[in-house]
């Protein structure tokens, strides 16, 4: 109990410093601007209650806005993702339905599990966020490609940080040796 | 009441998530609008203290250019000094004495924050109330604009970008002294649009743009880019021109807020007017 929250303590203040110390000074033309910060909810464990999530959405969003002057636009767009999330996980629920005290991560619940939760999640607040970032719909289309273009490069660095830095519980080394 | 008590937690987690969703829009909306001082920004200690690093070592690597920046700057302003130029008659030093009264003061700064990736972008300088800042004063470098002030605190200020969707200023064609207005689209940093100029203006490839005598926010006359693209092609009676700006949004270090001695006055004067309409 306590190496889970110390843990995620840790992962909460370590991608708070990477979005706004490297990741938020990456610019590709004013198109490009990945939210890895996220991953802390993607990865919050699964009993954790539902009104604790949505807390820690909101006070999640609330230290990047300080950070990056959008005044609540990244909390609402993280609270929504909060307020999602229980009902994600049930939609994507393997057959059999979760075990006890899993671990959401892609060892212990497969590649393909792990990378429909990071897309739908993803998507739900990149198009949140974007959409309130522009709050006009006057420039609807070239705010939805920039939803995509941005979610699809937020997906392919939350899977490489999950690879790099989570590592596996109990069998070691499992998933590289098939 | 006991039914309420009952209603009220059953549906626990959707009340609270929509009362802290609206709470979130609340702040966006608050932040949206200019009047109101945004209470999420980082020009707070903590927020700013933490930004101040990342840019320290940003700086340190961009110091050549910066100096380089600098020395251009002086040599330029070196010749405007009394000693490199040659006084032709005495009228021109009355003049300076009794009819130019200094209207605008310029005050140093240095960009401790900056994007230039969002559709709605801001700075943070390190200069606040208690250098004397206060909100919607004009913000230029030396390359042209750079933005208006919108909240301070004691050390420190914010200031929306041009790169914001709702920064509009007034602009004219350098060389016909035809007005219209900057506004920027989005997504290029190094681009914008002047609006509002009418088709049958002159107006061709490589003319400059600069900032007009009607807002009491920049002086006149300070550059805001060079005309890269003219379109005629439009639904209405106005030209669709693209400006290249001249300010280096991407590499921004140091900077100038002005400040109106004349503002107050000018507009008390306006508003006038505008309880008549």
């Amino acid at each position: 109990m306590i190496v889970k929250i110390l843990q995620n303590s840790f992962r909460f203040f370590f991608l708070i410093l990477i979005q706004v110390w490297v990741l938020n000074h990456v610019q590709w033309n004013g198109y490009v601007n990945p939210y890895i910060y996220i991953l802390f909810i993607l990865l919050l464990p699964i009993e954790t209650p539902k009104w604790l999530v949505l807390l820690l959405g909101f006070f999640l969003g609330v230290v990047l806005d300080m950070f990056s002057n959008t005044g609540g636009m990244h909390a609402a767009a993280t609270v929504f993702m909060a307020f999602a999330r229980p009902g994600v996980l049930r939609l994507i629920a393997p057959r059999d339905g979760y075990e006890s005290e899993t671990r959401l991560s892609a060892w212990s619940l497969g590649f393909k599990w792990f990378f429909t939760y990071v897309v739908i999640m993803v998507l739900l607040h990149h198009l949140v966020y974007f959409y309130l970032e522009v709050f006009r719909f006057s420039e609807f289309f070239m705010t939805f490609a920039k939803a995509m273009l941005n979610s699809a490069i937020t997906v392919v660095l939350i899977l490489s940080a999950h690879y790099l830095f989570s590592r596996q519980q109990g069998v070691k080394n499992e998933y590289f040796k098939r | 009441m006991r039914n309420l008590f009952l209603f009220l937690w059953k549906y626990n987690f959707f009340l609270l998530f929509l009362f802290m969703e609206s709470l979130c829009v609340y702040l966006v909306i608050r932040n949206n609008n200019f009047q109101h001082a945004s209470v999420l920004n980082s020009a707070n200690k903590m927020a700013a203290s933490i930004q101040s690093v990342v840019n320290s070592i940003t700086e340190y690597i961009n110091l050549r250019t910066e100096n380089d920046a600098l020395a251009r700057e002086n040599s330029a302003l070196r010749s405007f000094i009394p000693d490199a130029t040659y006084l032709d008659s005495v009228q021109r030093r009355f003049m300076n004495d009794t009819l130019y009264k200094q209207q605008y003061t310029f005050m140093t700064a240095r960009v401790i924050n900056n994007s230039i990736n969002r559709r709605n972008n801001y700075l943070t300088l390190n200069k606040g109330s208690k250098h004397g800042v206060v909100p919607e004063m004009g913000v230029v470098c030396s390359g042209g604009i750079v933005g208006i002030v919108k909240d301070v605190s004691e050390n420190f200020c914010t200031v929306i970008s041009f790169l914001h969707k709702d920064a509009k200023i007034s602009a004219r064609v350098k060389k016909n002294d035809y007005i219209g207005s900057m506004v920027w689209e989005g997504f290029d940093a190094s681009a914008g649009n002047l609006k509002e100029i009418a088709r049958h203006v002159n107006v061709q490839k490589g003319d400059t743009v600069v900032t007009s005598s009607f807002s009491a926010i920049f002086p006149e006359g300070i550059v805001i880019g060079t005309v890269s693209e003219v379109d005629k092609n439009t639904s209405d009676n106005f030209y669709n021109i693209k400006v290249r700006l001249s300010t280096q949004f991407g590499s921004l270090s140091h900077v100038y807020i002005i400040s109106n001695l004349l503002k107050g006055e000018q507009r008390q004067l306006e508003s006038a007017q505008n309880n008549d309409r």
